[in-house]
């Protein structure tokens, strides 16, 4: 555990993460350029024809956006329990990224839904879980926003995001209980085909490190901010 | 009498004393079930099918209206500073509260559910099944309620983002709850989801105490 | 029940303002000490911090009884009868119903005499809303000793009392350390108890 408390150091998180941006970014930009040249490339599914694309927009957008939250919630485990300098900038930083991560899922949802439906809205068992995972984004973020005292918004929000992510899997069990009693359709059924799988992995590890480069980029700032405004504070020119 | 039943009596007693805050959570539930009907039309056949799902999301919001003030009251007067260097662990506190909402909020809110069910011609054995899924459901509100309350308590102006707090944790309740009441309806029996409701209300009451302390313990200490 | 109480490098930041650092102090049974200071020099802070409400950034405070020497924050809490700026009183309660309250709450009997001894022993039924700021401190004051804890920790105890009441105060402090408790009070009057005093 040291070594992740060496970097609880501003200074060296700044050091490393500066060192290791511009891999991100060029990783980042790699993983899209492929993921998308193989997704459009890919042939038309029988059922959905070209819409299918949508998935390798949509799909991974759900997935970063329920893992921003696992990542905030581990990022607020180590501010309440070991007290981890900036594990608490870390969690807000987190926050925003994810409510864009879901509104994304959503609408991406919802366009791939239209063809299906009929409607662009269903109220699919998945697509409303992650409407409910988008309000727990905005009260976590609203609460950081409206308590005063940044160390105790900072443990409140911790809180708040440990028990959001015990609360998400008991929402998402009672959504698809709910979708089952009144009969509802759902997006993704059955398996997928082996010839999207690779594009969708693709694109899910260029969303992935789309989140940590944001994420970091976001934390940096956050850094750069504070030693901002303590010169300030100084009165320095 | 116990540390634990003196403090749920005298929140109990507040709660009275003070205008009733049950009185404001029923009045606000029947006008509730009273616009809805108004916005959606006298069709009682569609009514007995929204019932559920109306009433119960009337009786969440109900109860939210007294949760801002469920720790706000004893922090800012001092009292949360002398209950908290009591013997009674903090926990054990906010169960004493939660408790003592629920006696005066939950618990009025569920006795007068069936009169309003009527008015949404809800027949006589989903009216009973409400009844009971409100009974089992609203302790999970005040105890989820609690660590929305504890969390803002330092707020001026809590109660504007309580609900934002809250109202996503409480999706299993009502989606249980109503659901219970729907099942019946259609002749699935509601069995099933009351013991969803149960379960989700259990954990709520039996976990919530520990986030509302460790909430509490952090704005004492500011 | 306590026989000393020792602050050892205690350091309290609040917000991004050090308000004291490297501070010990000792008490002892019998003993009172006082803290001065400017407004917003700490003293309110330092009480809530032996209360354990506070952590301190650095430092400690040991606690020594009969039978153990403890840090503990929450166990130290269970030894303080505190005495705040705010009275906690609630205004539908009446005076009795608020003593009972907290006499229970702190697992001991209300006793009414604690009230005559207030000088509020005609006052018993009437709400705490009719009370007036002397009479609202004499309740507290009241409160403060059915609670029967060791040690009592009183920010501004002289405030919005009359010179009667400041003496009944002064009366309470002087036999509370009699009996072997341990005082610490922010005030800017001097207690006149001969003991020590801390400035911040």
């Amino acid at each position: 555990m040291n070594w992740l408390f060496r970097y609880a150091n501003p200074h060296e998180f700044m050091r490393l993460s500066g060192a290791i941006l511009p891999f991100m970014v060029i990783a980042t930009a790699l993983a899209f350029a492929v993921g998308l040249y193989l997704g459009f490339s890919v042939p038309p599914d029988y059922q959905q024809g070209t819409t299918v694309t949508l998935m390798f927009i949509h799909v991974p957008a759900d997935v970063v956006a329920e893992m921003a939250y696992g990542v905030m919630a581990v990022c607020s485990l180590f501010s309440l329990v070991w007290r981890h300098p900036l594990s608490d900038t870390a969690a807000r930083a987190a926050a925003p990224l994810g409510a864009i991560f879901t509104a994304l899922g959503i609408v991406t949802g919802a366009l791939w839904g239209k063809p299906m439906w009929g409607t662009y809205w269903a109220w699919d068992p998945r697509l409303t879980s992650f409407l409910l995972l988008l309000f727990l984004y905005f009260g976590y973020m609203a609460l950081w926003n409206a308590i005063e005292d940044e160390t105790r918004a900072a443990r409140a929000a911790a809180i708040l995001a440990l028990v959001g992510v015990v609360n998400i899997p008991i929402i998402k069990f009672s959504v698809d209980w709910w979708n089952t009693l009144h009969q509802g359709e759902s997006i993704v059924s059955g398996k997928i085909a082996p010839v999207y799988l690779a594009p969708l992995l693709i694109m899910m590890l260029a969303y992935v490190l789309l989140f940590f480069t944001l994420w970091m980029v976001r934390i940096r700032t956050a850094i750069l901010e504070r030693r901002a405004t303590a010169l300030m504070q100084r009165g320095a020119p | 009498m116990s540390p634990f039943a003196t403090l749920l009596l005298r929140d109990v007693k507040l709660a009275a004393r003070s205008g009733g805050s049950a009185a404001l959570a029923l009045s606000f539930f029947a006008l509730v079930a009273t616009l809805m009907p108004l916005g959606i039309g006298a069709d009682l056949r569609l009514l007995a099918r929204v019932a559920a799902g109306v009433l119960w999301v009337g009786a969440v919001l109900a109860a939210l209206l007294s949760l801002d003030r469920l720790f706000q009251g004893d922090y800012e007067d001092g009292s949360l500073d002398l209950i908290a260097l009591a013997p009674l662990p903090l926990e054990l506190t906010a169960l004493a509260k939660i408790a003592a909402h629920w006696f005066s909020t939950g618990l009025p809110l569920t006795l007068l559910s069936p009169l309003l069910a009527l008015m949404f011609n809800l027949p006589p054995t989903p009216t009973l099944v409400l009844f009971f899924s409100l009974l089992i459901g609203t302790p999970a509100v005040s105890a989820i309620g609690a660590i929305g309350a504890s969390l803002t308590l330092s707020l001026k102006r809590g109660g504007l983002i309580l609900p934002l707090l809250i109202l996503p944790l409480l999706a299993p309740a009502v989606i249980f709850g109503a659901g219970a009441v729907s099942a019946t309806m259609d002749g699935l029996g509601g069995q099933g989801a009351l013991e969803l409701l149960a379960a989700f209300s259990a954990a709520a009451v039996l976990l919530s105490p520990f986030a509302a302390a460790a909430s509490v313990r952090l704005n004492l200490g500011g | 029940m306590i026989s000393s109480l020792t602050a050892e490098n205690l350091a309290c930041v609040r917000g991004d303002k050090r308000l004291f650092e490297s501070l010990s102090f000792r008490v002892r049974a019998g003993q009172a000490l006082a803290v001065e200071g400017a407004n917003g020099a700490g003293k309110t802070s330092l009480l809530r911090l032996l209360a354990g409400f506070l952590s301190p950034v650095a430092g400690r405070v040991l606690v020594k009884t009969a039978s153990r020497e403890s840090d503990d924050a929450e166990e130290r809490g269970r030894l303080v009868g505190w005495l705040g700026h705010l009275d906690g009183l609630k205004p539908q309660l009446t005076v009795l119903e608020q003593l009972s309250f907290f006499a229970r709450l702190y697992g001991r009997h209300a006793d009414p005499a604690a009230l005559e001894t207030v000088g509020l022993g005609r006052q018993a039924d009437l709400p705490c809303r009719y009370l007036s700021a002397g009479q609202r401190r004499r309740l507290a004051l009241a409160r403060l000793l059915t609670s029967q804890r060791p040690l009592w920790l009183l920010d501004e105890p002289f405030a919005a009392l009359d010179a009667a009441g400041q003496r009944l105060v002064a009366q309470l402090m002087l036999r509370h350390c009699g009996e072997g408790g341990i005082i610490i009070a922010a005030t800017h009057d001097p207690l006149g108890l001969g003991n020590e005093s801390l400035k911040l």
